[in-house]
């Protein structure tokens, strides 16, 4: 699969990724690259395989529905770009 | 004093032949006159290490000492460390002091570990050469022209230039085994599960797994044991009991069946390399071990497989990091839209960057079932091709990379011949199988390594057969002119 400019600015949008334009022909070159180096995969015949999300067979541990984090708020605030009054500050969303 | 093993340097501590303290000064010496060439660590802690040295001292006063209490080690920069910048080697994370420290930080502490500082590493744990981290490239102690390999490459060339005895890294691809061997040290990736990855700075989360490097295998085997376990807060660490590492290092070779995949040993192996490799396989023979040829059938898919994998969970994990709550955020945005794209923007490199679109793109509507989907189910080829080898085999053995380390910037401008460097290390990653690699020989003046696999929590045996090798060659000992 080749990539064109315009997939890599929808791809750099979901990303949330700004990309400037003089830099686009070397993204969907080397994206186009990794995909086709990616599609070797479709060598193999993979029919009826159960696919793998993880290496060991686990199930997911579960824990009681119980508090156990105590308040850090002001710890983990104290390392934001900006906050005010125990909120993180984000221009304006609401004209 | 900076030429002996943890072995060695806890011996001396509980003798009383040094104390933590002096040990501490002298590898912080080291580090002072030795790290500008190489930049192997990005931040040095020398005053909390002189302290949580003069602790140590304290407690081995006390006869609470343990194996580990006093000895220097390094973290790679990617587990957080609490009060301490935590930069995972981007400019994302620059300013991001952690706000507590990864259970793997908290253990070594426990058990009496002194820190010197936190080592580079490619951005966010993705690259093979150590050239992509913000705080620019480490260079390799054997050879300053070569890279170090990556992502652990910091943690390696420190250990091999003797800046520290010990150090952690972390594996999803390679990454503490490449970098072992291409800067002749001793490495192990453990089972995923082993080694709890809270606080463990997430790139692809079904891979990732952290583990010790050091000079030997009995090193490996103190710094492990103080690293596993069962974690609650890691949902995927897995609550068996961990074995005493150090007390099985002995078990004889005599019987073991050694498996050499065919596949790890045709084209695309440097020759040179291949001969130092056949060497060491010829040592295990005369160690009473078997060898048998043994095939992984789906090895040429790993590299692809990988490729979807590892960016898809990429792109997922660093989702977070939005310029919002820590981490860099652009000046004057203009809009929220504007304040993600332009922090993400500005706080990743072009490595990083790739990646992300790479699992944005694998992941969006209508390519799931052709990419994520089909990489999945040759995970599961892959892994089954492992579980058929071990019913054979006790161990794996082959190459850990196809060459040795390559120059600086010779392959940095081409993703997909640095991609390639991984190629015997990545399978092990998508199985979650255990992987070790240690020093068997040079090329010119560079190092090659001898990777070892195991089945599921067999690091024990990994261990064993490294540490047997090394009790009867001396590689493991030779160490960098200039040093």
């Amino acid at each position: 699969m080749s990539l064109g400019p315009a997939e890599v600015a929808k791809i750099a949008h979901l990303a949330r990724l700004a990309i400037r334009d003089e830099d686009v022909p070397a993204y969907a070159r080397n994206l186009s690259a990794i995909l086709e180096l990616v599609e070797q995969m479709n060598a193999a015949d993979t029919a009826g395989v159960a696919p793998m999300a993880h290496p060991l067979d686990m199930a997911q541990r579960l824990r009681a529905d119980a508090v156990t984090e105590p308040d850090q708020r002001a710890h983990f605030q104290a390392i934001a770009p900006r906050v005010e009054s125990g909120l993180y500050l984000v221009p304006k969303v609401i004209e | 004093m900076h030429h002996k093993t943890i072995v060695q340097l806890s011996a001396a501590l509980a003798a009383g032949e040094c104390s933590s303290e002096e040990l501490t000064r002298a590898f912080l010496e080291r580090i002072e006159r030795f790290n500008p060439p190489l930049n192997a660590f990005i931040t040095v802690t020398a005053e909390s290490a002189l302290a949580q040295a003069r602790a140590a001292d304290q407690r081995r006063r006390r006869g609470e000492a343990q194996p580990l209490t006093g000895v220097p080690i390094a973290h790679k920069d990617i587990f957080c460390t609490d009060g301490v910048r935590t930069s995972c080697g981007s400019r994302m994370l620059d300013p991001f002091i952690a706000p507590y420290d990864a259970t793997v930080v908290e253990r070594l502490a426990a058990a009496g570990a002194v820190m010197l500082g936190k080592t580079n590493l490619d951005e966010f744990a993705m690259g093979s050469s150590n050239e992509t981290s913000f705080y620019g490239p480490v260079r390799n102690p054997w050879d300053l022209e070569a890279v170090p390999g990556g992502s652990s490459g910091g943690s390696a060339a420190a250990v091999a230039a003797r800046l520290t005895p010990g150090a952690t890294g972390t594996d999803t691809g390679g990454s503490i085994r490449q970098p072992a061997a291409l800067c002749g040290i001793t490495g192990i990736k453990p089972t995923y599960g082993r080694v709890s990855r809270w606080g463990m700075i997430a790139y692809a989360s079904s891979l990732d797994q952290g583990g010790p490097l050091a000079r030997t295998a009995a090193d490996c085997a103190l710094l492990l044991g103080a690293m596993a376990g069962f974690d609650p807060s890691d949902s995927t660490s897995v609550d068996r009991p961990v074995p005493d590492y150090a007390t099985l290092l002995d078990r004889p070779l005599a019987g073991l069946k050694i498996g050499l995949p065919k596949e790890y040993f045709g084209e695309g192996l440097d020759s040179a390399v291949a001969q130092v490799v056949e060497e060491a396989i010829a040592e295990y023979r005369r160690l009473g071990a078997e060898t048998v040829e043994v095939s992984l059938p789906n090895s040429a898919l790993a590299i692809p497989a990988y490729y979807v994998i590892a960016p898809a969970e990429c792109s997922s994990n660093l989702a977070r990091f939005d310029g919002v709550r820590y981490g860099h955020r652009c000046e004057d945005p203009k809009d929220l839209l504007d304040l993600y794209t332009r922090s993400r923007a500005e706080g990743f490199g072009s490595e990083v960057k790739r990646r992300i679109l790479v699992g944005t793109f694998v992941l969006s509507a209508g390519y799931y079932d052709a990419y994520y989907l089909k990489a999945q189910q040759i995970r599961r080829l892959i892994s089954d091709d492992f579980r058929r080898a071990f019913e054979q085999v006790d161990v794996i053995a082959g190459p850990t990379s196809p060459t040795v380390a390559f120059n600086l910037g010779e392959k940095v401008d081409d993703p997909i011949t640095m991609y390639l460097s991984d190629i015997y290390t990545i399978a092990v990653n998508l199985a979650g199988l255990p992987g070790l690699s240690m020093p068997v020989g040079f090329v010119g003046q560079r190092p090659v390594g001898l990777q070892l696999i195991g089945n599921y929590f067999a690091e024990d045996r990994l261990l064993n057969v490294a540490h047997r090798y090394q009790q009867t060659t001396d590689w493991h000992e030779r160490s960098p002119a200039g040093f």
